[in-house]
């Protein structure tokens, strides 16, 4: 029970950077068959989270769909609860106003929970990452994001080559390391990180200069 | 109806209308007092039957606020927008019209929301979208917040 995924036919989930990093990093190189047997489960039957914000949502829709059907790839039906679910796929923009509902659904999810940032607003902002005052850049702010899938808005098939990502992690975990392979990475230096999306937590606002804007009633 | 019939008519009602500049629709800019009962007679009239105020909006100028009404009639097809602009910025008033077109309750409390432009004798003056406790109006050329970054 191999993590290669038979339908993707360069050969790179044998042979690609991100697997060689997972199996470099320890813990779960050698995969118990305890473990094989259920992340063989859990990949298979991954319920997203019925969750669309913007355009995104109608490229997901379409992958759901007959056409690209991602069931497919074991990745099934989409549950209307978070309770029922274990991925949820964040496919569009993300609003300071929406932040905390997001939150709350991602925690009301069972454990294992998964989440795909889907679309160039999900990932970082997109188009709004500057001159807007409402929109969160990036979900990762919010929530741990498992795999990003870039596009504006992605086609279907990234969103199926993501998913089959998402597989692939499942794959890697372990019972014994709950969250599989470590996140951190300690050779990747962060120094020269953008660090500006980052956003200050609202009560440090500075109400001097907008105080003369406030409603006068 | 035609423009130019159009434009007499608004005359009669506010003989002090200026022309706008929109080449799309005929354009009237108001004097602030006018524009209630210029709307009111305009939905009322038979011959012009404005029933539909399909966009409310305004604008942040040099010159002050504008707020901008856009109207057509569900019978005759036709349009027509209207402006008022309000030279005080640091406390913009302007007369409702949700007592003329239901919808402008909604438009109203947006351009509130965004704009800070107060709509006198509105039922319902609050924010529409952002909180109830955000400080600021984030559509006015002036605003600044620690979030938003600027480029």
């Amino acid at each position: 029970m191999g993590v290669d995924i038979k339908s993707i036919p360069y050969g790179d989930f044998n042979d690609n950077e991100t697997l060689e990093e997972l199996r470099k990093s320890g813990s779960s190189v050698l995969v118990t068959a305890l473990d094989s047997i259920i992340n063989w489960g859990r990949s298979n039957s991954v319920w997203p989270l019925t969750f669309a914000t913007s355009c995104c949502g109608i490229e997901m829709m379409a992958t759901g769909a007959p056409r690209h059907d991602f069931a497919r790839f074991g990745i099934e039906v989409y549950r209307a609860s978070p309770r029922q679910a274990d991925v949820i796929v964040v496919a569009g923009t993300i609003v300071r106003k929406m932040a905390p509902v997001l939150k709350r659904l991602y925690d009301q999810m069972p454990d294992p929970k998964y989440v795909i940032a889907m679309g160039a607003c999900a990932v970082s902002g997109g188009p709004f990452y500057y001159n807007s005052y409402s929109v969160v850049r990036g979900v990762d702010q919010v929530i741990p994001v498992d795999v990003y899938i870039p596009g504006c808005p992605p086609r279907p098939e990234a969103l199926l080559y993501g998913v089959m990502q998402l597989q692939r992690k499942i794959k890697m975990q372990s019972l014994l390391k709950r969250e599989g392979p470590p996140s951190e990475s300690p050779e990747i230096d962060t120094s020269t990180e953008d660090k500006s999306r980052y956003v200050q937590p609202i009560e440090n606002q500075d109400t001097t200069d907008t105080e003369l804007c406030k409603p006068n009633n | 109806m035609q423009a130019e019939q159009l434009t007499s008519l608004v005359a009669s009602w506010a003989p002090d209308q200026k022309p706008g500049i929109s080449k799309q629709y005929p354009e009237f800019i108001l004097p602030v007092d006018k524009v209630h009962s210029v709307a009111k007679s305009l939905k009322e009239s038979p011959e012009t039957k404005m029933d539909y105020l399909f966009c409310l909006t305004a604008v942040d100028r040099k010159d002050g606020f504008h707020v901008v009404y856009h109207l057509t009639s569900s019978e005759y097809h036709h349009c027509a927008v209207l402006r008022i602009i309000l030279p005080d910025k640091a406390n913009p008033v302007a007369p409702t019209v949700s007592d003329v077109w239901r919808t402008a309750e909604y438009f109203e409390r947006e351009v509130f929301d965004l704009f800070g432009i107060r709509f006198e004798n509105h039922p319902d003056m609050r924010r529409l979208f952002l909180e109830d406790d955000w400080v600021g109006y984030p559509l006015r050329k002036d605003y600044k917040d620690s979030f938003t970054l600027e480029r």
